[in-house]
């Protein structure tokens, strides 16, 4: 026990001396919240739309003003009056415009003849978020527009009334939960990874080689020590994350100390992961190398920025195997729920399970001689 | 006693040979140096005898502990300096000293003592405290040097501790380490390119190459060993032809090498070799530009037994040595 003591002493006092690693560790993560937080989830506004009205009727006109008034207040978009549909074609593939709302000939006459008219919008479908709000907004418009004034006597039309059981969740607090494991695992990979190596190809690890310490003290050491520093790393991020993403209650004792649980175990899981896959590396070009493709194959299928619903087959198998999918689920759980343990037991005994998985798997390919 | 037995030792590294069949052995309170060109699998076999790297062949074992079998009791009785310096640099000399002998189970109460003494042992007693990044190369290394004793291991293995180092740090070490020999009554293995070192501290020499043994003696019967007592290096105005018979036929003559107009003549008597060559130079009407004559040293000893010197060492074998280090100095 000793051993595995004068491991673990060895990695905090260095850390200590120079907390680079944590707080690199910590820069990323934070950085990714704040800018990517704000970056999405935001109202699209300022589309410009082309108005091409080839009709001039009277109810080509009252869509005109319903058009202009969304314009004038939730200014979801602007309108540029255009007299012919080419022109308006033609800046929309410049792209000067994102859109083109042609109102036909005949659209009033039409219309007063109790068929069904059309209006065309086209668009730039290029950007599929400003495609969306434009198409949205559109056909929203055209229901009120469609409501004739005279009501018919009776109407049975069903409607869908939507309870929401939490309080509204911005972007950036969606993002939370990934951004803290993220700083956890930046910190296993420094520090388990890129730092461990390091020493390694440094010959430190000889050192500890010629003495008689055993094979699981070793192993026990080096993952306990990176541990360590990543649940530091992720602990300040549970704390500055919530205050920043402006979670309520965020320094709630009960629910920091369930983060604090995953926190750990999540850290664990990362750890023998990254132990598990630098076992037989002594190149420390490796984990330099690896660090972008294991982030991303990590992170992304994790549903920490995504639904793993919205995922096709071969990615939501990632996602399964993925310890990041647990880990994010869960605190998902404690930050926008603020659930209790039972919600959160699955991930848990998950993430037990991966370690004792990659720890076994690590030791027995563990190599006690250079 | 015999504190280190070697056995037909061997390691290859796929094709690559780095020791070949090494069999000695090393007395208790012995300094026993190995010499050889870089590739020649000093460090290799180091690495073998501290359990580092297991053998592939043969055997060997260190204070009566087979390397293989009984590598945690062998782990137990030795003090390793690898040929890297390993210290942290960002901690003291007392807290890596610590961590060492946590590492070595040294129980809390000797291990303060323990680390106060050597720190005063190798002169770095004022800097204890004091982070090692601050150190100098020399005091880097006495720090290892500590470091390696902490636990009061039986027999010190060295891989080129001097390597690196200016000649005053050199000095400085190699004198420590006579000390703590006599006063720890230690065997000590070491590893070097200097041959004056060699000369001067080793008991017997192992000369290897291409991970063989080629000779091993006290530095005196290995320089006694060669032909010739004395080098003379001359340097000769024009070199007419058959004068290289001619010097050879000189009486003591042992062995002629040439390189253009520079010859290097072994003699079993200098004087009298000398006082031939400059008469038979003379009757020839050859003028001698330069004339040196030299006692035979350990290099003169290596040539002979390697056929080449430490700076003709072939680097492709090389890697096998450096491949999982890279040296920070």
């Amino acid at each position: 026990m000793n051993r595995i003591w004068a491991i673990i002493e060895r990695d905090l006092r260095r850390f200590r001396r120079s907390p680079t690693l944590v707080i690199v560790s910590m820069i990323m993560p934070l950085v990714q919240l704040v800018v990517l937080g704000n970056a999405f989830g935001g109202k699209v506004k300022n589309i410009e739309v082309g108005v091409v009205d080839q009709d001039r009727g009277v109810p080509a006109v009252k869509l005109k003003e319903m058009f202009q008034a969304v314009a004038a207040n939730a200014r979801t978009f602007e309108t540029i009056a255009y007299s012919d549909q080419a022109s308006a074609v033609r800046d929309l593939r410049d792209g000067k415009i994102n859109g083109v709302l042609n109102i036909p000939p005949h659209f009033s006459r039409t219309l007063l003849a109790g068929a069904n008219p059309h209006v065309a919008l086209i668009e730039d479908n290029t950007d599929q978020f400003v495609s969306a709000t434009l198409e949205g907004t559109l056909t929203q418009l055209l229901g009120p527009y469609n409501q004739r004034a005279l009501r018919p006597r009776l109407s049975a039309a069903a409607t869908l009334s939507v309870v929401e059981i939490y309080p509204y969740v911005p972007y950036i607090q969606y993002l939370l939960p990934g951004t803290i494991v993220l700083a956890i695992f930046v910190s296993a990979m420094i520090g388990g990874g890129i730092i461990f190596i390091d020493d390694k190809a440094r010959g430190l690890h000889e050192g500890y080689l010629v003495t008689p310490i055993r094979k699981f003290e070793l192993i026990m050491g080096f993952t306990l020590a990176g541990a360590a520093k990543a649940i530091i790393a992720g602990t300040v991020l549970v704390t500055c994350g919530s205050l920043i993403a402006g979670i309520p209650d965020p320094l709630n004792p009960l629910r920091l100390a369930r983060m604090l649980l995953l926190v750990v175990a999540t850290a664990l899981a990362l750890i023998s992961m990254m132990f598990l896959l630098m076992v037989r590396v002594s190149d420390p070009l490796v984990p330099r190398a690896i660090f972008g493709v294991l982030n991303t194959v990590l992170f992304f299928p994790s549903g920490a920025v995504y639904p793993v619903n919205a995922f096709p087959p071969w990615m939501k198998a990632m996602a399964v195997v993925d310890p990041f999918t647990y880990a994010v689920h869960g605190f998902k759980e404690l930050v926008l729920k603020n659930t209790g343990l039972a919600a959160i037991g699955v991930d848990l005994v998950v993430l037990m399970g991966f370690t004792i998985a990659t720890m076994g798997a690590a030791t027995v390919l563990f190599r006690r001689t250079l | 006693m015999v504190d280190v037995e070697v056995d037909n030792l061997t390691k290859r590294f796929g094709d690559f040979c780095a020791v070949n069949a090494l069999s000695f052995g090393v007395e208790h309170g012995e300094v026993f140096g190995l010499l050889g060109p870089n590739g020649a699998g000093k460090s290799t076999l180091i690495r073998m005898l501290t359990t580092l790297v297991p053998p592939t062949a043969g055997t060997a074992r260190i204070n009566g502990f087979d390397i293989v079998r009984a590598a945690n009791d062998v782990r137990s009785c030795i003090g390793v300096i690898p040929q890297a310096m390993t210290s942290d640099l960002d901690l003291s000399a007392t807290e890596n000293m610590s961590i060492f002998a946590k590492l070595y189970g040294i129980p809390r109460d000797k291990r303060r003592r323990t680390i106060l003494e050597l720190l005063e042992a190798v002169d770095l007693a004022p800097w204890a405290d004091k982070p090692v990044k601050m150190f100098s190369g020399g005091m880097r290394r006495r720090l290892e040097i500590a470091r390696g004793l902490v636990h009061e291991p039986r027999i010190f293995f060295l891989d080129e501790p001097t390597t690196g180092l200016d000649p005053v740090s050199r000095v400085a070490v190699w004198e420590m380490l006579s000390r703590l020999k006599r006063e720890r009554d230690l065997t000590i293995l070491v590893t070097t390119h200097y041959m004056d070192e060699a000369d001067k501290l080793c008991d017997r020499i192992a000369i290897i190459d291409h991970g063989k043994l080629v000779a091993l003696d006290s530095p005196l019967k290995l320089k006694a060993s060669i032909p010739g007592k004395n080098i003379l290096e001359v340097s000769f105005a024009e070199v007419p032809e058959g004068w290289m018979e001619t010097v050879r036929a000189l009486p003591e003559v042992a062995d002629v090498r040439a390189d253009d107009h520079v010859f290097r003549i072994s003699s079993h008597n200098g004087p009298r070799t000398t006082v031939e060559l400059m008469e038979a130079a003379r009757q020839a009407g050859i003028a001698v530009v330069s004339l040196s004559v030299q006692s035979t040293t350990l290099d003169d000893v290596f040539v002979h037994y390697t056929g080449h010197q430490l700076r003709d060492a072939l680097q492709s074998a090389a890697k096998y040595n450096t491949d999982f280090m890279y040296q920070q100095r």
